[in-house]
């Protein structure tokens, strides 16, 4: 008897938990499709909108990529949408918690929503799943930041806006040998993640070519990554005075605060990955100061665009943008190029847009927040000048040189 | 029908449903009903219905806590990965291949599984807990080391232990590929699964479980759960019958842990951690220890859940651990037991 009256109120449980789902699920539909017809009908007055999808990582660790891009991207749809041209764009935001299941999950969901084109994933193991599947559907893809040469790999529609991990690791190496000072680097990444494996190999190779001394290269894991007390004294015991960070700033920021607790002050160097760690919960920025990072984006730029970019973002969000905003922000601008450029009609196919984009892409050159003169090889890779950053007074900041 | 016992009746109610619900999406399929994020949770939704069963196989039938099955699951994914890519060549048939690769994926799973269980299982207590937490993170540990490439000379392995090694230490040929790449962990997989197979998976474990349960050997290993000692007495031997239900149950996630590796491009070792071998187990608890449908239902339902609040946005899983509390509360509450027992005695009353 009991049993069975256990299995009656899961069953009932069950059935409550599909009617909510499904109540949530229709009430959300009533209420959007006379949104969706009121855009459409006020939309077909002025110009019908481009579908545009966002992937990223919106929960979760790694959730600040995610949102920044986000509010990155949302930020250039609204300005394009105000200038009230023949483009205008809609833009549908998706989580995926930094896990391909969830991540492909929301690429079905926007292919249902009817997304034209995808800006997304925001970072890399998602966005090697989601890829190949907007590869197969011919859906083109512009990825903010996710920076691994698997993902745009031997497919003709995806493109990234940020650098390749073996160009960030190259990068770096010949930044740090031409203008820096240092005899003894120390190199601390996380062997269980694609992007600081790739920038750690190119990194090397460079060194290596270069006759720079790594004098201790250390590892750890995502379950290792709350106490690196091993890896700074051994570091420290190495003699390096430049400590190589190829990784996220969580960790990063673990590692500042202990190479303080012991005393050691060795210049840190680290790549767009380092960004946000100003931001980053318990962490005390100051010890972040003289950290160097090689990034695309600096948030006290002078120039126009960015320093209006940085206004309206704190406007919104009343915190300084990290480069993944910027990211996201020139995707978007991307995009409006290529689409003006090919002369796209939002009544086309996400298809045909898909068949238009590619031709214009190797074509076109952008101004963006994350550098002059944009431009892409076909292969989907961009061009452009990194820029070295330097953590002063607790704002990044440009080195003098 | 009234010869029947009731669990075979309700066993043969659980393969209907499954054959009913099966039938009822592929038509829906068909007709292009489906939408193309539902089509997506498909073969995940069969994956996590055979991890909850095979789970259930150890923590409710035999009575032993695992908190490690997600590692079974990933030696499965990752041989499964291997052992498609590398007969890519010999079997051009995929639905074939991803049978061999499955059967490959349950094999190994089945050897890591006696290995874990021989020694753990001859003890008393929760020392299976602890050991199969352990094994869970040390197969993350050994995957992210692990270098696998294949070219026509056959299987290359490389084992990274100090953080130096990469690909190309393991030699390819041209031609050749890198199949697991150390931390990066599989990517560039050519996709297999489809729904069908599935179904196929779920109906075998369905069919294996179920018997195993009615099985001399399956009232053996719920003796022994519920009083060791009497069963001992009786000359049952305990190891042996723990070990069945044990490595029974990492074969099948292994299988499933093959069809899940094969549906995505790319794999990495990191998500079969901790959460995910508690995910299964919330699945299996809320549909009842020791019930084979309600661990189906409950997987289902929970695995749904998140993608259906996707409308809330920011707020989705917030809902999503409210809405799970709720359940778990409500099903526990007395008053809604009473309320539904009401309900049923008048139902009964009213059929006869």
């Amino acid at each position: 008897m009991k049993k069975k009256n256990i299995a009656a109120l899961l069953m009932a449980g069950a059935m409550c938990l599909s009617l909510f789902a499904g109540c949530t699920k229709s009430d959300s539909q009533e209420s959007a499709t006379p949104s969706g017809t009121d855009s459409n009908v006020s939309s077909s007055s002025t110009a019908a909108q481009f579908k545009i999808g966002f992937i990223g990582p919106l929960t979760g660790d790694t959730a600040i990529y995610g949102t920044n891009a986000r509010n990155g991207a949302q930020i250039a749809v609204d300005e394009i949408n105000a200038l009230g041209g023949d483009i205008q764009f809609e833009l549908n935001p998706q989580d995926d918690e930094n896990k391909a299941e969830r991540s492909v999950n929301a690429y079905n969901t926007l292919k249902d929503w009817g997304m034209q084109m995808l800006v997304g994933t925001v970072t890399t193991t998602p966005a090697l799943s989601v890829a190949p599947l907007a590869h197969t559907d011919r859906i083109f893809t512009l990825t903010p930041s996710a920076s691994s040469t698997d993902v745009v790999d031997g497919k003709d529609n995806v493109y990234q806006v940020c650098f390749t991990d073996p160009n960030q690791g190259f990068r770096s190496a010949q930044y740090i040998d031409e203008n820096m000072d240092v005899s003894k680097i120390a190199i601390i990444y996380k062997n269980d993640d694609n992007y600081s494996t790739g920038i750690y190999e190119s990194f090397k190779g460079e060194a290596d070519k270069r006759g720079m001394e790594i004098v201790y290269t250390g590892t750890f894991t995502t379950d290792t990554q709350n106490d690196f007390a091993v890896q700074v004294a051994a570091a420290q015991s190495a003699g390096a005075d430049l400590v190589y960070l190829p990784i996220y700033y969580t960790p990063a920021s673990v590692i500042l605060t202990q190479a303080n607790q012991v005393g050691y002050k060795p210049v840190f160097f680290g790549v767009d990955g380092m960004d946000g760690i100003l931001t980053s919960e318990g962490f005390d920025p100051a010890l972040a100061e003289g950290v160097m990072l090689l990034s695309p984006f600096a948030a006290d730029a002078t120039d126009e665009l960015t320093v209006n970019f940085v206004t309206e973002y704190q406007k919104r969000h009343g915190q300084l943008p990290n480069q993944f905003a910027a990211d996201g922000y020139d995707a978007v601008y991307i995009l409006y190029k290529a689409l003006t450029e090919a002369g796209c009609t939002p009544d086309m196919t996400a298809e045909e847009i898909n068949n238009a984009l590619i031709g214009a892409m190797p074509t076109i050159s952008v101004d963006g927040l994350t550098g002059q003169n944009m431009t892409w090889a076909e292969n989907g890779t961009v061009n452009k000048d990194p820029r070295a950053i330097i953590i002063k007074d607790g704002v990044y900041t440009t080195p003098e040189s | 029908m009234k010869t029947l016992k009731k669990t075979t009746k309700v066993n043969l109610a659980t393969y209907l449903g499954v054959i009913l619900a099966f039938t009822c999406v592929t038509v829906a399929k068909g007709t292009g009903l489906l939408s193309n994020s539902m089509n997506s949770w498909l073969v995940p939704i069969c994956c996590y219905i055979v991890m909850a069963i095979s789970l259930n196989l150890t923590v409710g039938i035999s009575g032993e806590l695992s908190l490690g099955h997600a590692g079974f699951m990933s030696v499965g994914a990752f041989s499964g990965v291997v052992t498609a890519m590398s007969l890519q060549q010999a079997i051009p048939f995929s639905p074939l291949r991803l049978a061999v690769s499955m059967i490959v994926g349950a094999a190994l799973a089945a050897v890591v599984g006696l290995i874990v269980g021989i020694p753990v299982l001859r003890l008393r207590g929760d020392y299976l807990a602890i050991v199969t937490l352990a094994f869970g993170e040390i197969i993350k540990q050994l995957i992210n080391c692990l270098l696998v490439g294949w070219d026509s000379r056959g299987l290359h392995f490389a084992f990274n232990l100090d953080g130096t090694q990469t690909i190309s230490s393991l030699g390819l040929e041209e031609g050749g590929i890198a199949i697991i790449k150390g931390a990066q962990g599989a990517t560039g997989t050519v996709t297999l699964s489809s729904f069908t197979a599935g179904f196929v998976l779920v109906m075998l474990t369905l069919f294996i479980v179920l018997n195993l349960i009615q099985s001399r050997t399956g009232r053996a290993i719920m003796a022994i759960r519920d009083n060791r000692i009497a069963a001992e007495s009786v000359g049952l031997n305990i190891t042996k019958y723990k070990l069945t239900a044990f490595v029974t149950s990492a074969a099948l996630a292994g299988a499933a842990g093959a069809l899940y590796g094969l549906n995505y491009s790319n794999l990495s070792s990191s998500i079969f951690d901790f959460n995910t071998s508690i995910l299964i187990l919330v699945f299996v608890v809320l549909g009842g220890l020791g019930n084979i449908w309600g661990s189906i239902v409950a997987t289902v339902v929970l695995y749904i859940l998140p993608e259906a609040l996707r409308e809330f946005r920011d707020y989705r899983m917030l809902l999503y651990a409210i809405v799970l509390i709720l359940v778990m509360l409500v099903t526990n509450s007395p008053q809604v037991k009473a309320i539904l027992g009401h309900i049923k005695g008048k139902g009964a009353k009213s059929h006869g």
